[in-house]
């Protein structure tokens, strides 16, 4: 493998990366005819429906399987009873980034929804009303729904595997200095990440190898963790999975009911397919719990922060262990001599949450944001001033230098398009007509992890190339920004390039997620190609019928298709004629993306955001009338997609901040709005005129390319910046998400 | 009992028999004529997602029983392009990034095309919004969309008028 260091005598980012390009997947998309998972249709499939539990807590007493068998077309029920053996249990932990899952080990139910039954059959409405013939009777127990639901614990970790808590300099001798305190409770209701395309599978198997299309985040863990629970060497199983109709973290991690359909194409020897239902979407493919945030800030006497004190209760499930890890927010945003992070959890008759959108960081942010906007406006300053007079200029939680942080540029400029310097300190004293006006802002903030990755990239005898990894396109744009570093990774046009991916026979690219995707992939497909071009430049060099003869190995350079001296730029040889003459049909060369070593330094993406909103002061009716963020996250692969993934996040900010809510009936534990005309989500009327704008940023900390991420930062900063604006048009402090029109009048 | 179903899609008569009257025009689509570009998101009509044009009116095929559209035109996203020229809502949703994950992208493109011809004196930011708030984006690509409709709208105007 090559090292980058060595090579980037040879090739450097810029050619194609940094360019606005269209989506390389976008006539597929605008056609129809991107292949998702539920499209596949193989010879003799059959349809799979799961039946699903109607009580929260219990046990299933009886399922009238006859009745569903006698329904024509109905081919097999799986129920407990005669459910294939797997050969590890759904509820073991086979990995840290295994939930414990139902594929029918027993007649228990833990939550709404669960699945219960799986039914095969000819056609989907046979499958349908064969689930529905099931007619559960149930044994059920009173459910635990809510943040008092049950008597909160003390979890060990947070997230995945994180300490559930943080303490910073001395707590004490920083409040016993303060001049000011501020205590402030902020809850978020439970959302649910409703990609648009339903969590789906369809599986064949071929005697002993087994085939799969289902979207999926993670390829490469999700092959190993079915080879686990099947008891097959991971060689056997091919995932396909080109593209997801969005993922949100939903899509990261196995559930039952894949398994399940796993078995019964296996025990029936039929291609059999499952798509889950939008209801069937609340429970067991995660969500983001419902938290309540306790903050308390210790102010010194010119306002800056002296201790930051934040507390979160989220809701888990009774059977695993994922916390929403909100507290963490508070890490590393504003300048404190001390602070203290806690979690707390409590446990209730749901599915168990898992990571969604800017997990953790997008409540926390909400919660910490209203809090000092709170603190802002007793201290009677400006809520920009105050962010500044509290700027971390270092990691707080760490005492670690920031990487690269243009967060003040990022104020500077998004306050400069929205004309943040009018704004009235004073709430309710801006109106639109008899509507009721305020500006509201936040800071987003937005940690730039690296997974494992590794890429393979061959160039042929034609001056083309092939690069192969199996990054996760879930809408963020894979297919193209990857492409985009993987041509300059090789020195040619991206045209000339073909891009394998969404496969999980190829390089491990590792998880789309946690917004490290890009980096992590980009670099390890830059180094394939680098590794690539500098085979190419040792034959060039060392060949004395090549112009680039004696040019040394790091004398020259890659660009369009050829190698270039780089004492002599018209010395240049085309790859295909050093390949030529090398009587070599392709060179290839191989790549892995990770961080080195322990972070030395503190490492973020980072956004100012500002918000107007207008609220009908009778009706208490909220409408976010402008949003402007801007936006400090590292080189920039393709500024379109970019946009496009900024802007996506601060649109799901509009949801959370008011639309967003999973409601469950507290007497029976169901929900009483799964399915997407009473969980809301933004539509197009929703969104004014919005404007993501980035900042210039190098970064050369935090990977050999400089690159951050962009798909959750627009998240954060967002919710607090509306729910601010909101008390600044009304003067009434929002303390729970999604903000109620009827809290405000 | 199998059911003699005829549909006119895009631009192509064709007699169906159908295996089952609970079909919906979504499923008759997907699952018994190999158009998968027509998208389930919620089989509720609440996405948007299976927008399809019926007779010209957008329609979301979930909640159309395939029985009761029997000799009714339907146009799907596949129906649009003109081989590879694409259409020119296609076409915008493509320069404008209006899509990130692909997956609502059919229904919008339909959607999009019936709400152009619905307009009567053209289209401003805010009839578009409006008019294309039936199709859900979880991506949130609403302002490349937006854009999208109206740059299209504008083409098509033009090339009406030459």
């Amino acid at each position: 493998m090559a090292d980058l260091m060595n090579v980037q005598a040879h090739v450097r980012l810029g050619s194609n990366a940094g360019q606005s390009m269209t989506r390389r997947d976008g006539v597929l998309k605008v056609t129809g005819r991107a292949p998702y998972a539920a499209d596949r249709q193989p010879g003799g499939m059959l349809h799979a429906v799961t039946a699903t539990a109607g009580i929260a807590r219990g046990r299933v007493a009886h399922l009238d399987t006859a009745a569903a068998l006698a329904h024509p077309g109905v081919v097999r029920v799986y129920t407990p009873a005669n459910r294939p053996p797997l050969a590890e249990h759904p509820d073991t932990k086979i990995h840290g980034f295994a939930w414990r899952m139902e594929a029918l080990q027993d007649d228990t139910v833990r939550y709404a929804g669960q699945p219960i039954a799986l039914v095969v059959a000819d056609t989907l409405e046979a499958a349908t009303e064969g689930a529905r013939l099931l007619n559960p009777r149930y044994e059920a127990e009173a459910p635990r729904i809510g943040l008092d639901g049950n008597t909160p614990y003390q979890p060990e970790t947070v997230s995945i595997g994180r300490p559930p808590s943080l303490e910073a300099g001395d707590m004490d001798a920083a409040r016993a200095g303060a001049a000011r305190h501020l205590d402030t409770v902020v809850e978020t209701a439970a959302q649910y990440h409703n990609a648009l395309e339903p969590h789906a599978i369809t599986a064949q198997w071929f005697g002993d190898r087994l085939e799969i299309d289902t979207p999926n985040q993670a390829i490469g863990l999700a092959k190993q963790s079915f080879a686990t629970y099947l008891g097959i060497e991971p060689s056997q199983i091919l995932i396909r999975s080109p593209f997801l109709g969005g993922g949100f973290g939903s899509k990261a991690i196995l559930y039952g009911a894949q398994l399940l359909v796993v078995l019964a194409a296996r025990d029936l020897d039929r291609p059999v397919k499952l798509a889950l239902r939008r209801d069937q979407m609340f429970g067991p493919v995660g969500h983001r719990p419902a938290t309540r945030q306790t903050l308390r800030l210790d102010l010194d006497e010119h306002g800056r922060i002296a201790a930051l004190d934040h507390h979160t209760l989220a809701v888990a499930s009774t059977f695993d262990d994922f916390i929403e890890s909100a507290s963490n927010a508070s890490h590393s945003v504003y300048a404190t001599t001390a602070m203290r992070t806690t979690h707390s959890a409590v446990r209730t008759d749901t599915g168990t949450p898992g990571p969604m959108r800017a997990p953790g960081e997008a409540p926390g942010s909400a919660a910490l944001e209203v809090a000092i906007d709170e603190a802002a406006y007793a201290l009677g300053m400006d809520p920009l001033a105050f962010r500044l007079l509290n700027y971390a200029d270092t990691d707080p939680s760490t005492g670690m230098e920031f990487s690269s942080k243009a967060l003040r540029e990022c104020y500077e400029r998004a306050a400069d398009l929205f004309g943040w310097k009018d704004r009235p300190l004073e709430p309710r004293t801006m109106r639109q007509g008899r509507l009721l006006k305020g500006w509201g802002m936040g800071t987003a903030q937005f940690p730039c992890p690296m997974f494992q990755a590794a890429a393979h990239a061959t160039l042929r005898a034609d001056g083309s190339a092939v690069v192969e990894t199996s990054a996760a396109d879930m809408g963020q744009g894979a297919w193209t920004a990857l492409a985009q570093i993987a041509a300059d990774g090789l020195g040619i046009d991206i045209d000339r390039l073909e891009f394998r991916s969404g496969q999980s026979d190829l390089p491990d690219a590792g998880v789309a997620g946690g917004s490290g995707h890009t980096a992590t992939a980009g670099t390890a497909l830059f180094n394939a190609g680098a590794d690539t071009v500098r085979q190419l430049a040792d034959l060039a060099t060392n060949d004395p019928a090549s112009p680039l003869f004696g040019a040394g190995n790091a004398g020259v350079t890659a660009r369009g298709g050829r190698l270039y001296r780089n004492d002599d730029e018209s010395r240049s040889e085309a790859y295909e004629d050093i390949l030529a003459r090398a009587g070599l049909d392709l060179v290839r060369g191989e790549g892995k993306g990770a961080r080195e070593g322990e972070a030395q330094r503190a490492m973020f993406s980072h956004g100012g955001v500002f918000a107007e909103v207008l609220v009908d002061p009778d009706l208490g009716q909220i409408r976010v009338n402008r949003l402007v963020g801007a936006f400090a996250v590292g080189r920039i692969v393709n500024p379109q997609l970019a946009r496009s993934q900024l802007l996506g996040g601060m649109i799901w900010g509009v949801g959370f901040a008011l639309h967003e809510e999973a409601i469950h009936d507290a007497r029976t534990g169901r929900f009483t709005n799964n399915d997407l005309a009473g969980y809301h989500i933004p539509v197009n009327a929703d969104i004014p005129m919005i404007e993501a704008l980035t900042v210039h940023e190098d970064d050369p900390f935090v990977n050999a390319l400089g690159i951050k991420g962009v798909g959750e930062l627009g998240v954060t900063g967002t919710v607090g910046a509306i729910a601010n604006a909101v008390w600044h048009a009304t003067g009434v402090r929002p303390h729970r998400f999604p903000i109620h029109p009827e809290s405000l009048i | 009992m199998t059911q003699t179903l005829n549909l006119t899609i895009n631009g192509t008569t064709q007699t169906i028999a159908l295996d089952d009257p609970r079909a919906t025009l979504l499923d008759v689509l997907r699952e018994r004529l190999g158009l998968t570009g027509t998208k389930k998101g919620c089989d509720r009509g609440q996405c948007g997602a299976c927008t399809v044009l019926i007779d010209g009116r957008r329609m979301n095929a979930c909640l159309a029983l395939a029985l009761s559209h029997d000799g009714a035109a339907v146009t799907t996203i596949e129906g649009l392009a003109e081989g590879d020229r694409l259409h020119p809502v296609q076409d915008a949703f493509l320069r404008h990034d209006g899509f990130q994950c692909g997956y609502c992208t059919p229904g919008q493109i339909m959607s999009a095309v019936a709400l152009i011809a619905e307009a009567e004196a053209g289209l401003d930011p805010e009839r578009v919004r409006e008019g294309m708030s039936g199709n859900l984006c979880r991506c949130a690509a609403y302002a490349g969309i937006t854009e999208a409709v109206l740059d299209a709208t504008r083409t098509m105007t033009r090339e009406d008028a030459a």
